[in-house]
């Protein structure tokens, strides 16, 4: 607890850090899985394939990613970019099934009215099952959004600061204390970033709140 | 790009107790002795409360809890919490696979949990009526309808584990890590970039190894027809990494 309030700058700058390196990816990744879910959704062919591979992508562990990613990015090792991109891949790996499955589970009958009312096809993509997509994608997005947070600390044993680093250094000098720290902050990050994707989803779902269950 | 290829055509790199294959078969086993305890204590609990339903509240705050947790810094505080306790290799070894072992167990319990759970009341009742005590339901209906999510579940544990088994080269174990950790700690890029090739494609081979035993296992009524059914119970039991 001394230790916390000895370093309360450091931990802030650290936790700012991370709120960038894991949300970025967030969105990146959100808008990348939405065309591309749309895809894998509307050709059934493109679908296996979208998923198996980017599913595959997602089995490569944080930390060899990250040491990947230089090769493909022509990126130093301490880039942070390396960290963002990697994490975008997974992002999107876990969101374009999600986006897929929450395009799906816009009822058939809805597109129907939809575009008996005279609706283009863009339009109602972004005004009809879009919306009526994001319960689905949202619960895909908490999913990524938490382990994102849990992922970017890996980067610490490369030497890119955030929250992580306080796990390096106090391994490195037998202190329990940092590491204590950085491990609350990092689930109190993602409890935040949680809390944050519920709000905004009840905000852009005001249909589910009158009560009728959906 | 180069280093990379240097360091893998070079023999001496792939033999001897500091070799590509020694700590293959480390990480190997690692992965499975982690495995199995893991599965050990996270099927049976997973069946007990999908059959009875009691506790379903704890495994779905238990999985979603845990994917918070920084596996590093559990990983560190385990090593200087327990390590003293130990002695010798085991003072890393013994707390990195007690990590380990608990970053496995609440995917495993979710799709034991989620597989026995999403059983149709309509067949577990035609079992007890047709005279099956709960024994024969569980062991004769319930385990081979869930066993997709069973073993879904079981995927993502391993690749947790391959994944957090990397990771744990930093508290001085072996397997594959160790090219990371050490080509990182002696400015060797080629070590580093050789290692984690190794490690992701040593984790897409567990994952398709997992995928074909899959296939095998699962009786073919459920398999087939039913593509629908197994994307609609997935999110139950989203993979995981590290």
């Amino acid at each position: 607890m001394n230790w916390f309030l000895g370093h309360l700058d450091e931990v802030g700058s650290l936790m700012a850090t991370h709120a960038v390196l894991a949300s970025a990816p967030l969105l990146a990744g959100l808008l990348l899985a939405i065309p591309l879910g749309w895809l894998a959704r509307r050709y059934r062919v493109l679908r296996t394939p979208l998923i198996v591979g980017t599913g595959l992508l997602y089995t490569i562990p944080s930390l060899a990613l990250f040491i990947l990613m230089p090769l493909v990015l022509g990126t130093g090792i301490l880039d942070p970019l390396n960290v963002v991109v990697a994490l975008t891949v997974y992002t999107v790996a876990l969101l374009v099934r999600t986006v897929s499955d929450g395009l799906a589970s816009v009822p058939e009958d809805v597109l129907q009215a939809a575009s008996a009312m005279g609706i283009g096809r863009v339009s109602r993509f972004f005004k009809v099952e879009l919306p009526l997509a994001v319960p689905v994608i949202s619960a895909g997005l908490r999913v990524a959004a938490v382990s994102n947070v849990s992922i970017v600390s890996v980067a610490a044993l490369l030497g890119i600061a955030q929250l992580g680093s306080l796990f390096t250094d106090g391994f490195a000098r037998n202190y329990l204390d940092p590491i204590v720290v950085g491990i609350l902050a990092c689930i109190a990050l993602a409890l935040v970033f949680d809390l944050l994707i519920v709000a905004l989803t009840k905000v852009a779902t005001p249909w589910l709140r009158v009560g009728s269950p959906a | 790009m180069n280093l990379l290829w240097e360091w893998l055509a070079d023999p001496n790199n792939w033999s001897g107790p500091e070799g590509v294959w020694t700590r293959l078969v480390e990480h190997l086993s690692y992965s499975l002795v982690t495995l199995v305890i893991a599965a050990l204590v996270g099927i049976p609990l997973g069946l007990w409360i999908g059959h009875t339903g009691r506790g379903r509240l704890t495994v779905v705050n238990l999985v979603n809890g845990m994917r918070s947790v920084p596996t590093l810094g559990l990983l560190f505080v385990a090593v200087l919490v327990v390590g003293p306790l130990l002695a010798g290799d085991v003072a890393f070894l013994g707390p990195a696979i007690f990590v380990l072992v608990i970053l496995a167990i609440p995917p495993i319990l979710a799709g034991a949990y989620a597989g026995v759970e999403g059983v149709d009341p309509g067949v577990r009742d035609g079992a007890r009526g047709m005279g099956m005590g709960e024994l024969q339901v569980l062991t004769k209906v319930e385990i081979p309808v869930a066993l997709p999510l069973i073993f879904s579940g079981l995927r993502s544990a391993a690749l947790q584990v391959v994944a957090t088994a990397t990771i744990a080269a930093s508290v001085s174990v072996g397997g594959l890590g160790r090219f990371l950790i050490d080509g990182q700690a002696y400015r060797d890029y080629g070590e580093m970039a050789a290692g984690a090739l190794l490690v992701a494609l040593l984790a897409v081979c567990v994952d398709l190894v997992f995928a074909a035993v899959q296939r095998l296992v699962v009786s073919p009524g459920l398999a087939a027809p039913n593509d629908s059914l197994r994307w609609r119970a997935a999110p139950q039991s989203v993979p995981t990494t590290t």
